[in-house]
């Protein structure tokens, strides 16, 4: 990763759709540069996905998240991966992370109400042989997400005009 | 009966209005041309505004939180009118530290309220009446009038795009009489953005010398320097004991309405702007003396954060007037770019007028801040990425509309 590649993430961090002219501009570099830095940055999959932070709770009432801890028997010679991947592959699942401590993986499930996400638990998650237990909690409120504050408070209050 | 003539008031109470109680020094003085702009542009919706002269950043949690503890902690009382020994130490170090000048917190540095105050109290102690000042111009907004209002005669030295608006030694040399007194400089510069290295300074410095002036150099924009690190006019050789060097906290550290600045200086000079100031504010405000420490002990890095962004905002908005073909020098300091617009045939005035009417774009006209601003359009890039590409969008539509009519 050169020092080019890690500002370019930055800025498209702040906004994907930053074009490489626009970056360009920014970081008083050559466009080719920037766009040879993108395609490199895709290419090795350090850049995932351009996708867009959505407040669903603005428009979908009734969908609900639900934040699980899972136990796990790690498998021999495969550890917690072979176990993760079965239950990241599901599409009700928005994310898993490996976690230090009391429990192992944490399971970020989605569902369009209580119901759905309570039947993946007993149904599909649970069901698991070398899941051990799960733990279940329910989101009531999201405020910030990945760096990104839902509801801004602090909008801009200067005088139009200033010395 | 009463008699028409009784009712009135007699001739001599009629003609007086209470604006003639008024000082003749304050009615001399005439009001900033921003304000009137700033009526204009309030009166209108959906404006994107280039005209703010104070970051988009609200001042870092940690700050804040500062403040807040200590208003918790009950921190309600006056502090040393100088400011608290703490945070005196925290500049002197921080001075040291970013910029090679060596100040004793205990008597060369006093904390004001903003860096305005610390000019104007180093104006009120410095001049005698019918001292010349000098000041660079274009310049903010506020030397002449404070200078004007201790009865000091302002004497402008006009400073030009073709130069990047550097102070240049002729022009400096060609103002000075035997009643010079003070040289006023702000570089990193509002409104021009221009800066001075050091061999820029050197024959500036030279002058001052041999002419016996005294310095308050203005570096509030100092850490908003893109081009070559700033040099503090104090840094200078046999400069320190010359120069009132002030500064504060509202740009680097996004801090404005906390009103904290402060004012260094040889400890004869300071001692005695400390002595107006302790009889006028008594002391800053100590829950933003607070904050202001915090900033200096933990807000470094975020601050470094600020100035990148503001960094490649410049370079969004010079491409961008370039390319809408006006020209503009590269400015490599504060947040304001300083386009010509002459090659429109409208004055600044006429110029900002239309854009706002006809473009819904605000800025400031140049002609607002002094000798060498007509022609010239003050733009501040304090704000977004998408802000900027629109409002240079909308300019370049309008001039492009103003040069196909002719």
């Amino acid at each position: 990763m050169n020092e080019l590649q890690l500002k370019v993430l930055e800025l498209l961090k702040e906004d994907a759709r930053r074009d490489a002219e626009l970056i360009a501009t920014m970081l008083a570099v050559p466009a080719v540069e920037v766009k040879q830095a993108i395609a490199e940055l895709e290419n090795e999959h350090i850049i995932v996905k351009y996708a867009t932070v959505v407040n669903w709770s603005k428009i979908d009432d009734q969908k609900v998240t639900a934040l699980i801890e899972v136990q796990i028997t790690p498998e021999r010679g495969r550890g917690f991966e072979g176990i993760a991947e079965r239950i990241y592959l599901y599409p009700e699942v928005k994310s898993v992370y490996l976690m230090s401590g009391a429990y192992d993986l944490l399971v970020e499930v989605e569902g369009k109400n209580l119901k759905e996400v309570a039947s993946f638990v007993s149904n599909k998650l649970s069901p698991i042989d070398a899941v051990l237990s799960t733990k279940t909690f329910f989101i009531l409120k999201k405020y910030k997400q990945d760096g990104i504050i839902f509801e801004e408070h602090e909008g801009d209050h200067r005088l139009m005009v200033s010395p | 009966m009463i008699r028409d003539e009784q009712k009135q008031p007699s001739v001599s109470v009629q003609q007086q209005t209470m604006a003639d109680y008024l000082s003749p020094l304050v009615r001399g003085i005439k009001p900033s041309g921003i304000r009137r702009f700033f009526d204009l542009v309030s009166t209108r919706k959906d404006v994107i505004t280039l005209g703010v002269g104070e970051p988009d950043f609200v001042t870092p949690w940690h700050v804040r939180e500062a403040a807040v503890y200590s208003l918790e902690t009950g921190k309600t009382q006056y502090t040393s009118n100088a400011g608290m020994p703490e945070l005196r130490g925290a500049i002197g170090q921080y001075l040291h530290d970013q910029f090679s000048v060596e100040y004793n917190p205990a008597t060369e540095v006093l904390v004001t309220v903003g860096g305005s105050e610390a000019i104007d109290l180093a104006l009120r102690a410095l001049i005698a009446p019918g001292d010349e000042i000098l000041i660079p111009e274009p310049c903010y907004i506020s030397y002449s009038p404070i200078t004007a209002l201790s009865g000091g005669k302002p004497v402008g030295i006009e400073t030009y795009a073709k130069d990047e608006f550097k102070l240049k030694a002729e022009s400096l040399k060609a103002v000075i009489t035997p009643r010079s007194k003070v040289l006023i400089l702000c570089y990193p510069s509002n409104p021009t953005g221009g800066t001075m290295t050091f061999e820029d300074w050197l024959p500036i410095a030279k002058l001052v010398e041999e002419n016996d002036l005294i310095v308050i150099s203005d570096e509030i924009y100092a850490e908003l320097s893109y081009g070559s690190k700033h040099v503090s006019f104090a840094a200078m050789p046999g400069m320190k004991d010359r120069t009132i060097l002030v500064s504060g906290f509202s740009k680097a550290f996004a801090m404005t309405g906390w009103r904290m600045g402060y004012a260094c200086g040889h400890s004869d000079l300071i001692a005695a702007m400390l002595k107006i100031h302790q009889y006028t504010v008594m002391c800053a405000p100590i829950m933003a003396q607070y904050a202001a420490l915090e900033a200096l002990q933990h807000g470094l890095e975020e601050k470094d954060r600020m100035v990148e962004a503001y960094n490649q905002r410049r370079r969004l908005v010079v491409k961008g007037f370039r390319e809408i073909g006006l020209s503009c020098h590269e400015p490599q300091g504060a947040f304001y770019a300083f386009p010509s617009i002459a090659s429109t045939g409208l004055t600044s005035e006429q110029f900002a007028q239309r854009l706002l009417d006809e473009a819904n774009v605000a800025a400031v006209p140049g002609d607002v801040f002094g000798l060498g601003g007509e022609g010239h359009l003050r733009c501040s890039y304090a704000t977004s990425v998408a802000n900027l590409t629109e409002a240079i969008e909308r300019i370049g539509q309008f001039v492009y509309k103003l040069k196909r009519q002719g």
